[in-house]
């Protein structure tokens, strides 16, 4: 086995050759370590690494990297998220030598969602670089330790690089090749944005096959499983690049309003059966948006349990 | 050319509240062909601020000019003569303007009549759309004539981010996605090889970032041409 990028146990696991799964934790509206402790115990044991957003949605909570922290002493692995629209270089930078020196090992790459949709929309943004140089410069500062003017660092942060891939995104025909960049610069691993239209992402995977991508980098398959027929039209109405197949809303319409979660449930346990099996898929990325406490059971059902220990 | 928008009457007649003998002056330059500062819209401005105040019973006196430019210390000396016979003055020129005034006449006020938007032109008659964000480094041949920096919402060098839908961006259905457009250009034109790999790192010094600017001609300031 050649030697390890970051040591994280998200890289171990992938690198065996195991069917990962990753989860997701938003931090809270506030200092309140307690409920964030609180949904951690949901999580662990149940996935392999555990995305902690930054400020999604553009909405303010406590930072990414201090929750990443706050996870490490509850004994479970984060996958510390950076977006571009806060911080210019400098702070990039900063931050990602802060990562590694708290046992910070993956982190993921993303441009960020634009602040008009949070909770401060007045706030200027700062996108000094985009998600794909962030991706290089991690890599950069890793595998070169050098910071992005060349000097030397003492200590190079050691991360295993993620980056977000959403295929549901326009244009259609050039997503593969954006996703073929992110690799390019420097993924590790890509989480996909949440799957729904499978028809789709099946004819994606062929293409991402087809040039080989999959050896190059591994692929998680985000899941969401939809809480309600609601949450289905509000997604598919009001997120932008999210793509819900009618026949999903039909379906989760077809049950009763109290059985709609078990149906949405189950719909993301059958994609993940069928991404078990698909060629290029690595592993799931499962976003329960708030609904932590549902992780066990849809790890129990999924039947991915116990996690390897690695 | 430079767009702005006019400030609402609101504003304006909160901004000239104490005065009694105002001077609004328009400018000949970008504002006239974007239909905000020009002739026309200074005498409604002049008409609409007396009709006002002449409802809350506090007439105005006001007077109107309008200039070739006021971002030209040679055209803005032309009110020199009459400009403190007034209690106030309101330009409605770009954010120049009031400032080339404000540093030329020393003891006047001057009131910003327009909001300055961006560098844009006109896509249809009676709409401007951003085009420049004037980031002193141009790089528009790399995307095929269509500027990421002025006109993706995230600035993107390496687009489209993953909101890009139908050709229209997350952040407004009413603008257009401008790495959709340009993917699709390149495409088209059978350029996918400029759209594989990662464009650089930009160098924000020759933005507002590294400063204030300035442009310095040697051979005008010598006057050597
Ligand atoms: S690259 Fe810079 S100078 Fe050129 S159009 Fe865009 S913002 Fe303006
Ligand atoms: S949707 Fe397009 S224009 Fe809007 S932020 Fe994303 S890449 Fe930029």
């Amino acid at each position: 086995m050649s030697k390890l990028k970051s040591g994280s146990n998200l890289e171990k696991v992938l690198k065996a050759g195991h069917f990962a799964f990753t989860g997701e934790c938003g931090p809270p509206k506030g200092a309140n370590v307690k409920y964030l402790k609180e949904k951690f115990q949901y999580l662990k044991g149940n996935v392999d690494a555990v995305n902690i957003t930054d400020n999604q949605t553009a909405v303010v909570r406590m930072s990414s990297l201090a929750a990443s922290r706050l996870m490490i002493d509850e004994g479970l692995e984060p996958n510390f998220q950076m977006v571009c629209r806060d911080r210019n270089r400098i702070a990039i930078m900063s931050d990602i030598l802060g990562a590694h020196a708290l046992g910070i090992r993956n982190m993921l790459c993303l441009s960020g969602d634009h602040q008009t949709f949070g909770n401060h929309p007045e706030a200027k943004n700062v996108h000094d670089i985009d998600s794909m140089q962030l991706i290089s410069l991690v890599k950069m500062m890793r595998d070169e330790g050098k910071f992005l003017n060349g000097d030397d660092i003492d200590v190079a942060p050691k991360l295993f690089i993620g980056a977000a891939c959403n295929p549901f995104a326009d244009p259609y025909e050039y997503r593969v090749y954006r996703l073929a960049n992110k690799i390019e610069a420097g993924a590790d691993f890509i989480q996909t944005q949440c799957i729904f239209n499978m028809d789709k992402f099946r004819d994606f995977m062929k293409k991402v096959v087809d040039m080989g991508l999959d050896k190059k980098c591994y692929i998680l398959a985000g899941v969401t499983p939809m809480k309600n027929a609601g949450m289905a039209n509000f997604m598919s109405k009001n997120v932008p690049g999210m793509d819900i197949p009618d026949s999903l809303i039909k379906r989760l319409k077809g049950v009763k309003k109290k059985d709609q979660a078990d149906e949405g449930i189950k719909f993301a346990l059958e994609q993940i059966e069928e991404f078990k099996e698909m060629k290029g898929i690595a592993g799931v990325h499962l976003m329960a948006i708030e609904w932590e406490h549902k992780v066990p059971e849809i790890a129990k059902r999924a039947k991915v349990l116990p996690r390897p220990a690695v | 050319m430079i767009v702005a928008d006019q400030k609402s009457l609101k504003e304006i007649l909160e901004m000239v509240q104490n005065h009694n003998k105002i001077l609004i002056i328009g400018c000949n330059g970008c504002v006239t062909v974007c239909n905000s500062g020009g002739l026309r819209e200074v005498e409604i401005l002049s008409s609409s601020i007396k009709l006002a105040r002449k409802k809350q019973g506090s007439d105005i006196e006001i007077d109107i000019k309008v200039l070739e430019r006021q971002c030209d210390l040679e055209y803005i000396e032309e009110i020199s003569d009459v400009v403190n016979d007034y209690d106030a003055v309101i330009s409605m020129a770009c954010g120049v303007g009031p400032q080339f005034l404000s540093e030329m006449y020393k003891n006047q006020t001057f009131y910003p009549g327009l909001n300055t938007t961006f560098f844009g032109g006109a896509t249809q008659h009676g709409v401007w759309e951003e085009r420049c964000a004037g980031c002193g480094t141009c790089a528009i041949h790399v995307f095929d004539g269509l500027c990421p920096i002025a006109r993706c919402a995230k600035s993107l060098m390496n687009g489209p981010c993953g909101g890009s839908s139908n050709g229209v961006c997350e952040v407004n259905k009413e603008s257009e996605c401008i790495w959709d457009s340009i993917v699709r250009k390149k495409m088209e034109a059978g350029k996918l090889e400029d759209l594989i790999g990662v464009k650089g790192f930009k160098d924000w010094r020759t933005a507002r970032d590294g400063g204030v600017r300035r442009s310095v001609r040697e051979e005008l300031v010598k006057g050597t041409i």
